[in-house]
């Protein structure tokens, strides 16, 4: 039976399967978890099997179908959050608040963990407080943090100012100097008409700024061409590449240009219904954006009849909840299905079967806004930028080591140098050119150019200067996408768990030049064997880093020879804890002599971390542990 | 008329509309799959039957077959991938050959002895997936589950009862079942339902048939997978009654 909430939920969403995911959202926001007797009655209210509101409750990161505290702080993870201090400061939590990372209080107030980038990573280090985004979090912000929590105060009434996100631009062009009105790209596409916007488009060489860089005119065209009973535009908000950033500044100052962007997307391909996929990390647009767009209703700007000029186009939004491979477009649309977000078998592509297998075009927030900016002024001023395969400009999140970390708009064909010079970048060791999942430049490669035909990039720029251990980098994205793969296919459910073992390994003083072929071998197979994008990009980081930066990979072998991952003496650890022993006589073979030397050490040897281990355990690895 | 493609340089006719694997079963040609089924759409998850296709890799069960194709199949490259992939599954559940009563008639097992698998070469992550043996006619040994999702098509398909789905997401991805205690007895599973036939490994297990056919007689103790083809799926597994019957007879 459902409960009144519940109801309200249920009826708001018109008891509809599609809606899955978004109830559980809102019937999770109550209890903070989703019980097992919520999600039967979910179940029977929507007329679906129970085991399939399972499969998706289970997949999202941000739902929990087991308690998971009254407040739940989760620490964004990504490689700059760490260059920022951010272990240090899970721990000083942790240790305020008596708690081991992931797991909830015994009282059931709180659980702190980690979760991948939450896209603040020029005001890192970040996290999310039942969903709200803090950022700049210092020791001092901990303490207070702590203070809140054990006084029980709801999030909704902590200092409003510790949720401000600033947006950072740090150079402007054609698109983020528009000087547009709000629907003046709308009304100037109107003038044209669907077939000459169709024409402008494929005149600019508009290229999608998710990073694959697909032709924006034949995505728009054979998605118009389609036969269907209705067509969508799906504007992508989930941007989860660790390190870019720039759609949410879109979202949260540009809105109008992006709704712009997806009701001429809509004019041009025949569509009157469009859904803006927000990630669950930006949240904290959601209220912002539904008002804007109620506001644009009224204005005439959205809607029925569009301008008085006969157009009729909506947007939904609908959220996310932690979960990087909806980024990927066939997942986004399974997951806007309320299903869980796997990527579906290709072809069909989603311009011919997508949402509800009808004819969609999935775009990217940036790109939208383009198509918005290039309704106005014309395919051929857009073509005069960039380079003539890459045209017009390209949003750029800086993060790591510069002085002006932000968003950086410049024209294709800019040098990394030029970007690094531009955001205060000093003895720079490497940039990681596309996230995680892109290629990582060494010093020789700064000369090089931004552009699908040179450096590819989705917009995420991370800078590591020398202070930086790239091994460190490389175990960082590893622990990503072991986290992320949906699991649907074996080369990366387990490829990227092996591959997260593989460096821990290393990392654990256990590593041989053999550990490092093993990585390469799960490279050469991922890439190709893979079902989707997210397996086949997962290991371009670490290929590169072993072969450029391999010194910081050699560090870490203990040895020449094979070394196995089994650990005889750490495996009786239990049998010493169980008997309370701790002697000469209680360890195996060579540790005996090891112990003591071991022990001396600052980090302590793998025989002296598990008969001593730290009140925190580090939680990358928490996901991996069967 | 039939078209036709080559198959490591062999003619293989096609119908409009068939995939490679599908061609190449009707033809009789053994391309390595697990969560392919004839009976079933394809699902394209376990890549056994990536294949090479002008030079790029495809999954052979979802792939559409045209004329001229030059498909490589049986190469030592592309089996290498496959001991691979089949290492990283044997890695990631438990599967402990010697004592499963599936051994012999898996697939799993069979594949990796087809393709020269000698050791799972990975460590072990060993997961903790405890069995689900509260139905009368049937135990569920979740360690063995590769995620073929043939059980969750046969219920849904065939039965129309959604009896079995996955859930999680990663190497946390698991088989649950559709009820609110998470256990068999509580759905409306029948072991006569498709679902209890068709899983290719020793998840879904009749109770007291385990050992009906002894190890040795087996489906793949005679002939290798490759000579079974997509005849695989094991001799329908006599009911528990009549097993007692025989027994007692």
């Amino acid at each position: 039976m459902a409960t009144p909430e519940l109801e309200r939920i249920l009826a708001r969403h018109r008891r509809d399967p599609l809606q899955l995911l978004q109830i559980l959202i809102e019937a999770q926001a109550h209890a903070g978890w989703l019980p097992p007797a919520t999600l039967s009655a979910i179940a029977e209210a929507l007329g679906v099997p129970r085991a399939r509101v399972e499969s998706t409750a289970s997949f999202y990161s941000f739902l929990h179908t087991r308690p998971a505290g009254e407040f739940r702080i989760l620490f964004s993870d990504n490689i700059t959050d760490r260059m920022l201090g951010n272990q240090a400061l899970m721990k000083a939590l942790c240790d305020k608040l008596w708690l081991e990372p992931g797991k909830v209080s015994e009282d059931g107030l709180v659980s702190v963990d980690t979760t991948s980038c939450t896209g603040m990573c020029d005001q890192g280090p970040a996290v999310l407080a039942n969903g709200r985004t803090i950022t700049r979090v210092t020791p001092e912000r901990i303490d207070e943090i702590a203070h809140l929590i054990r006084r029980r105060v709801p999030v909704g009434d902590w200092p409003p100012e510790r949720f401000h996100v600033e947006d950072n631009i740090r150079r402007r062009d054609v698109l983020l100097d528009h000087g547009l009105a709000p629907g003046a790209a709308l009304a100037a596409a109107l003038d044209r008409g669907a077939t000459s916007i169709l024409g402008e488009i494929e005149r600019s060489a508009l290229r999608g700024c998710g990073g694959a860089g697909f032709g924006s005119d034949i995505k728009w065209r054979s998605c118009r061409d389609a036969w269907g009973d209705a067509h969508y535009v799906i504007c992508n908000a989930d941007e989860g590449e660790p390190g870019t950033f720039k759609d949410r500044v879109l979202l949260a100052s540009y809105f109008d240009m992006v709704v712009d962007g997806m009701c001429i997307a809509g004019m041009a391909i025949g569509a009157n219904k469009g859904f803006i996929y927000l990630r669950g990390e930006y949240r904290y647009l959601l209220d912002r954006l539904e008002t804007r767009l109620a506001q644009r209703r009224e204005q005439g700007l959205l809607g029925r009849n569009i301008l008085g000029r006969g157009f009729s186009f909506d947007i939904e939004i609908h959220l996310g909840a932690g979960a990087y491979i909806c980024g990927e477009e066939s997942a986004l649309i399974e997951s806007l299905e309320g299903k869980p977000g796997k990527p579906r078998i290709r072809p069909p592509f989603p311009v011919t079967n997508g949402y509800r297998g009808q004819p969609t075009t999935v775009n990217n927030v940036e790109t939208l806004a383009l198509a918005a900016l290039i309704a106005v002024h014309g395919g051929e001023w857009f073509r005069a930028i960039g380079t003539p395969a890459s045209t017009g400009t390209k949003l750029l999140s800086v993060s790591g080591d510069v002085e002006r970390p932000g968003i950086y708009e410049f024209p294709f064909g800019v040098t990394v140098a030029e970007v690094l010079e531009a955001a205060g970048a000093r003895d720079t060791q490497a940039v990681t050119s596309a996230g995680a999942a892109g290629h990582c430049l060494a010093a020789d490669d700064f000369g090089r150019r931004i552009a699908f035909e040179d450096v590819a990039t989705g917009g995420s720029i991370m800078v590591f200067d020398h202070s930086r251990d790239m091994f460190e980098v490389a175990r960082n994205f590893l622990h990503f996408f072991a986290h992320e793969s949906c699991g649907f296919c074996t080369p990366c459910r387990v490829g990227t768990a092996v591959n997260a073992r593989l460096i821990d390994k290393l990392a654990a003083d256990r590593g041989s030049p053999y550990d490092l072929d093993e990585m390469a071998k799960m490279h050469r197979l991922m890439q190709g064997a893979s079902h989707c994008g997210l397996g086949n990009t997962a290991t371009i980081a670490l290929h590169d880093m072993l072969a450029k930066f391999r010194p910081a990979f050699e560090r870490r072998l203990h040895s020449p020879e094979y070394e196995p991952a089994f650990d005889l003496d750490a495996a009786l650890t239990q049998a010493r804890r169980m008997t309370g022993r701790d002697d000469a006589g209680a360890h195996l073979g060579d540790n005996r002599e090891a112990l003591a030397e071991e022990r001396s050490r600052p980090h302590g040897g793998t025989a002296a971390a598990t008969v001593a281990p730290s009140p925190v355990t580090p939680a990358p690895t928490k996901d991996l542990q069967p | 008329m039939n078209d036709s493609f080559l198959l490591d340089g062999e003619e293989i006719p096609f119908t409009p509309g068939q995939t490679v694997m599908q061609a190449a079963a009707s033809a009789g040609k053994y391309i390595p799959h697990l969560c392919w089924h004839p009976d079933f759409a394809a699902h394209g998850s376990c890549k056994l039957c990536t294949v090479k296709i002008g030079g790029r890799f495809a999954t052979a069960c979802t792939v559409r077959a045209s004329a001229g194709q030059e498909v490589e199949n049986r190469t030592e490259e592309l089996d290498a991938k496959r001991r691979t992939l089949l290492q990283l599954l044997f890695v990631e559940g438990n599967h402990f050959c010697p004592s499963c009563e599936k051994s012999g008639d898996c697939a799993l097992q069979a594949t990796a002895y087809e393709m020269g698998m000698l050791t799972p070469h990975f460590d072990h992550f060993y997961p903790d997936r405890p069995v689900d043996a509260s139905h009368p006619d049937v135990l569920l040994e979740f360690n063995r589950c590769i995620m073929c999702e043939l059980c969750v098509r046969a219920s849904r398909e065939v039965d129309g009862k959604d009896v079995f789905a996955l859930a999680g997401r990663g190497t946390k991805s698991h088989l649950i079942v559709n009820s609110e205690t998470g256990r068999l007895a509580d759905t409306d599973f029948a072991s006569t339902d498709r679902a209890a036939e068709v899983c290719p490994v020793g998840v879904i297990l009749k109770k007291r048939v385990g050992f009906a056919v002894p190890i040795g007689a087996r489906t793949y103790d005679l002939n290798p997978i490759s000579a079974v083809g997509t005849k695989r799926e094991p001799q329908a597994a006599p009911l528990a009654n009549d097993a007692h019957e025989k027994e007692a007879g």
